[in-house]
């Protein structure tokens, strides 16, 4: 069973309807002791960085959140991937969860259109099971206004966007992040999820 | 770089799939779920449904389509047409819609849009458009499904919708509505050179070039058609192919 961490943030349907179109067994849940006993823990996000922490926090769910996330797959989404990282400066300096090196700051693109919406095509960096087999022209759906700031070593996709903009995170063990939406991605990002529910082993 | 979008729109009634011409002589072409998936499949970058009775009629959006297609489309989905109130966004969000379009009642009440965007993010909040040329280089925004001018002018219009926290700006003319002789340009330059959000073109594709020429002779980063695609002239395949040939980015 993937749990889908439920802190009153965000539109967690969306990711419920994706995973049960899949047919992978999924549970939205804000119980600690759901979440230890889940294969794999899915963390989503819409909003802002302090008020989802926050709200997190106020869920009694950052321990056991980092604490499950390296013990099995673990999936931060959109706010969600952000989270993953030690620092936000949304509106104010946060803690993150701290899962992966790096801080998350204001996209910085004179220029360009932000936030960072629509379609944008995945280029590859480290290697990533999750990304198994989902080929060279693959578009994914963003909407963002920060970023990922982190060590290229964590970088499993990123997408041009006036510049590097990191897609997908992952630490090499555990935790992974995506700064899309698989759950909007089309059949990409269905794949995505397929990938990840593939890892519960 | 980020793709240009191509989006079939679904004006719906009373749960079915209708398109006006100008706004008027309505035919049913049938399911809305059905269409969404069949578009999906065609290559959909995103979908929108407007309840085009909604405005005038009082008729609540049709949240049980929502939840059906959120189901079954995994790509981002927008629902216009009779919203009215935050309460009304958060009943469409949570029934799995990404955005929400408001139009008429932004105009009269655009504290809506900051409310909107303040509770649940610049990023779902669009606001619809339909504007109608009055002077060259001049047009006014009217409201109710373009039944009535309120003397806005349009550019005025969109520069508060940006600051008020929009996301994003749904463009309809309503000159070139249903006309099949093309987007509407010149507004569309006028309106992407007032504001940096990203601006959906509408109304007025009657043929392929008509999709390539506004992407390349303007700055919106979406197209959007209705009539187009429900009788089956054009699939969105056929369009995302010609824009590629064109050297347009497409998904």
């Amino acid at each position: 069973m993937i749990a889908i961490v439920d802190y009153g943030a965000g539109n967690i349907f969306s990711v419920k309807n994706a995973l049960d179109y899949l047919g992978l067994e999924n549970e939205l849940t804000s119980d600690p002791e759901k979440i230890k006993a889940a294969d794999a823990v899915i963390l989503p996000g819409v909003g802002a960085f302090p008020a989802a922490m926050k709200k997190l926090c106020e869920s009694g769910l950052t321990e056991v959140v980092k604490e499950e996330a390296k013990k099995k797959p673990f999936l931060g989404i959109c706010l969600g991937m952000q989270m993953l990282f030690e620092k936000g400066y949304e509106f104010e300096e946060c803690d993150g969860l701290g899962l992966i090196p790096g801080s998350v700051q204001k996209m910085d693109k004179p220029g360009f259109i932000i936030p960072h919406m629509g379609w944008n095509k995945l280029e590859y960096g480290t290697e990533c099971p999750v990304l198994d087999d989902i080929g060279d022209d693959a578009y994914v759906y963003f909407v963002h206004s920060y970023e990922a700031v982190t060590d290229d070593k964590y970088l499993a996709a990123w997408v041009d966007y006036d510049g590097k903009v990191p897609a997908m995170v992952y630490d090499g063990d555990t935790v992974y992040g995506a700064q899309f939406h698989p759950e909007k991605s089309g059949s990409t990002g269905l794949q995505i999820l397929k990938n990840f529910g593939g890892l519960i082993g | 770089m980020l793709a240009k979008r191509i989006i079939p729109c679904l004006d719906v009634r009373d749960g079915k799939v209708v398109k006006g011409v100008k706004f008027e002589g309505v035919r049913d072409v049938g399911d809305p779920v059905a269409l969404a998936e069949i578009y999906n499949q065609q290559g959909a970058d995103e979908i929108v449904f407007y309840d085009i009775t909604a405005s005038y009629e009082k008729r609540g959006v049709m949240l049980d389509v929502v939840r059906e297609t959120a189901k079954r489309v995994f790509v981002p989905l927008t629902v216009g047409g009779g919203i009215k109130t935050v309460d009304d966004i958060r009943d469409t969000l949570r029934a799995g819609a990404d955005k929400v379009s408001v139009n008429s009642q932004a105009v009269k009440n655009p504290q809506l849009i900051k409310d909107g965007a303040d509770i649940f993010g610049s990023q779902c909040i669009c606001v619809g458009i339909d504007a109608k040329k009055i002077a060259e280089n001049k047009w006014t925004v009217y409201i109710n499904g373009g039944r009535v001018d309120m003397g806005l002018d349009l550019i005025d219009w969109v520069k508060q919708i940006e600051s008020l926290g929009a996301g994003e700006i749904c463009l309809n003319s309503i000159d070139a509505d249903g006309t099949k002789e093309g987007f509407d340009l010149p507004m569309l330059r006028a309106v992407c050179d007032a504001v940096s959000i990203p601006v959906i073109a509408s109304g007025g594709a009657g043929k392929i070039d008509d999709f390539s020429q506004v992407f390349e002779e303007t700055g919106a980063t979406a197209a959007l058609a209705a009539s187009l695609f429900h009788f089956g002239e054009l699939t969105v395949g056929d369009v995302k192919a010609h824009c590629r040939s064109k050297n347009i980015i497409m998904r």
